[in-house]
């Protein structure tokens, strides 16, 4: 008798685990073919030697592509471009976002005004958003932009911000970079805030808590969580930047000396010196390794954390 | 700590602009809580007695008025200042901290000279802890602990600091029924053991009548009456007041005082001092007693269309009706030790003098 049970449970579950399966058919369909087997091709190609689309040809396999790739002074220097970028950018954006939040959940007058124009470059476009920069930075033979005339003012001598020095277009580029990822971080991060049940801060006062320990002991753990999505995804979104980097530099980044290595792989593709899929593949699984690296280093920190 | 709110009133700006009264939570307090007592600050939603609580532990600065603790003026002092412990509705457990460091959390905050050793923190927390009866789960989360288990680390974490008064709001609310029983019970022993001027706030009456020693009823702001529970139970200032003590709730009806005698509808039912004139009469649901045969007195009793009658086991109500009533039905409850019968279509009853009460028709005032 139970033996009959046991078997038809047994089936039951069977079946059970089949409509699972079923149910998410579509979804692993779309995700397959539209995600692995692309991810699987790039990391094909960065294998075969001079890969060409039209005749979908190669004459070698190996890592000869990688060793091309590591080689290549372009790929250095983008490399050491997005590394800055990314070092510099996501801790202070994220810094600047969060005294921003903590102050906008201050104040009570005019808070969803100054919401409004903190959420403001978020809906701008990039590359009228690079203009508004270029203009802010320029120095020509006849003007120079808001920035070099305060820098007159206090007795410098313009810099071109736009094709100077290499330190002076980071500079820039890192302004840049912070001012456009700001926006959604600041968003984030006041609904964060506000989302802290305010007997929290009230339960701290009747102890007497200074405003500071109320920040780091309460405050900052609270929100936590959405710090850590900000990091990370802050951490992704600068490796692969590249439109900021053609919005104030213009299309040939490596002539600027600014090129990043999405705007690499690009190059590698369509650009000037296109029309090498496999060294691009081998750029793409670079950049996928440091990203992944990266981003299992930000999971452990913030498990541990917790 | 004896607790003294001298004319506090607090009012809030409207924030209707086409309206712009203010409102006034509290209008005009003056009492005086007694040292090491227990008491329920005790009124419907919206009257005003979480304000009145904050007002106290300095969450809130009053409009006008001064809060005075034994002899020293508190009025412009800030919470922490106050020796104030503070028990939210939800408790307000810091939720990434475990229970210990939840405790910890108030003492940590002392500086200059009353700032602790490590050793003398633990021994106050462990101390705290084992007064409510935690000491075993002092490394958990409050997400791992019931509903009763954070009510108590949420009074340990108040008491820990060894307040003067300890401020309780609403602390049995997210408690399911059972659990609201122990917890007054507890709430009592711990208030008796540390013998600290408690005020706690609720809107549920049998829960401010079984564990206070004072209750304080409010409505809308304003004072209604202090006492003692049974005494406010029994001599109910106005109609409010007897309407909001008491389960099953007061029977209220049209009355009217002729001669000497009350009036329910035409049958008098009690001999009264009160002069001539329309009244509101509220009457106990254990002011009735089942009648057999007239009293002999000038009275009749009350005769009422019998709808049902309820057994609880420890006692049985009956429900009727009568036209004078103010409400659908009228609950009386008697003793179901004796040997009852109640049978239709109509119960007859004498009333208790001293569950009867006459409230003016106007200003709604208990008559003497």
């Amino acid at each position: 008798m139970s033996n009959v049970d046991d078997k038809s449970a047994q089936r039951r579950a069977r079946l059970t685990e089949y409509r699972c399966w079923l149910y998410l058919l579509p979804a692993i369909l779309f995700l397959g073919v539209f995600m692995v087997y692309p991810l699987v091709d790039v990391f094909v190609y960065s294998f075969e030697e001079g890969y060409n689309f039209a005749s979908q040809s190669f004459f070698g396999t190996g890592l000869y592509n990688y060793s091309y790739v590591l080689h290549d002074p372009y790929f250095l220097q983008a490399v050491k471009n997005t590394f800055i970028i990314v070092i510099i950018t996501v801790p202070m954006s994220t810094l600047i976002a969060l005294g921003i939040s903590l102050l906008l959940s201050q104040i009570t007058k005019l808070r969803s005004m100054f919401q409004t124009i903190y959420f403001l470059p978020y809906v701008t476009n990039t590359l009228a958003v690079g203009l508004v920069f270029m203009i802010l930075f320029k120095k020509t033979a006849y003007t120079d932009g808001m920035i070099n005339l305060l820098i007159n003012a206090f007795g410098g001598s313009s810099i071109d911000f736009i094709d100077g020095p290499y330190w002076a277009k980071m500079t820039v580029m890192c302004i840049y970079t912070v001012w456009v990822v700001m926006p959604f971080k600041i968003l984030i991060l006041t609904s964060a805030l506000s989302s802290v049940n305010p007997d929290y801060y009230s339960a701290a006062r009747v102890d007497g808590t200074r405003p500071w320990r109320i920040f780091y002991r309460i405050t900052l753990p609270m929100i936590s969580p959405m710090i850590f999505y900000l990091v990370i995804t802050g951490f992704i979104g600068a490796f692969k930047a590249y439109s900021d980097e053609v919005a104030l530099f213009g299309v040939d980044l490596n002539a600027a000396g600014m090129n990043t290595i999405v705007g690499y792989v690009y190059d590698m593709l369509y650009g000037d010196s296109g029309g090498y899929p496999s060294f691009a593949s081998a750029a793409a699984i670079i950049l996928f390794m440091i990203v992944l690296t990266i981003t299992v280093i930000n999971l452990m920190i913030s498990d541990a954390d917790d | 700590m004896e607790v003294i709110l001298e004319h506090l009133t607090k009012a809030f700006p409207s924030r209707d602009k086409k309206n712009p009264t203010e409102v006034i939570a509290v209008n005009d307090f003056d009492f005086t809580i007694p040292d090491g007592k227990l008491i329920g600050l005790l009124g419907p939603s919206g009257c005003g007695k979480s304000t009145t609580l904050n007002l106290i532990c300095g969450l809130l600065a009053p409009t006008s008025g001064r809060i005075i603790f034994g002899d020293s003026d508190v009025t412009n002092l800030p919470p922490e200042a106050r020796g104030v412990g503070l028990v939210f509705q939800n408790y307000a457990l810091y939720p990434h901290l475990t229970v210990r460091q939840n405790i910890l959390f108030p003492l940590q905050n002392l500086r200059g000279e009353d700032k602790l050793t490590k050793e003398e923190m633990n021994a106050k927390a462990e101390e705290a802890a084992r007064l409510v009866q935690i000491d075993m789960l002092m490394d958990r989360k409050p997400k791992e602990l019931s509903g009763g288990q954070q009510q108590r680390v949420a009074i340990a974490r108040a008491l820990v600091k060894r307040p003067q008064v300890l401020l309780l709001d609403e602390p049995l609310s997210n408690l399911d029924a059972r659990l609201r029983l122990q917890t007054r019970e507890e709430i009592k022993r711990i208030q008796t053991e540390t013998g600290i001027t408690t005020i706690f706030v609720t809107h549920d009456q049998e829960e401010a009548m079984s564990i206070s020693d004072l209750i304080v009823v409010m409505k809308d702001g304003i004072l209604q009456q202090i006492g003692r529970p049974q005494e406010v139970y029994d001599e109910p200032v106005n109609m409010f007041v007897a309407k909001f003590l008491g389960t099953p709730q007061i029977n209220m009806f049209d009355g009217r005082v002729s001669g000497g005698l009350l009036y329910l509808g035409d049958t008098p039912v009690l001999k009264t001092e009160a002069p001539d004139s329309d009244v509101h009469v509220g009457i106990r649901p254990e002011g009735f007693v089942l009648a057999d045969g007239s009293a002999g007195d000038g009275c009749e009793p009350l005769v009422c269309d019998l709808k049902a009658v309820e057994v609880s086991g420890r006692d049985v109500s009956i429900v009727s009706t009568h036209p004078a009533c103010q409400a659908a039905n009228i609950r009386a409850i008697m003793g179901s030790d004796r040997n009852m019968m109640v049978t239709g279509p109509s119960v007859s009853f004498r009333l208790r003098p001293d569950k009867v009460y006459l409230f003016d028709k106007e200003t709604e005032k208990r008559i003497q």
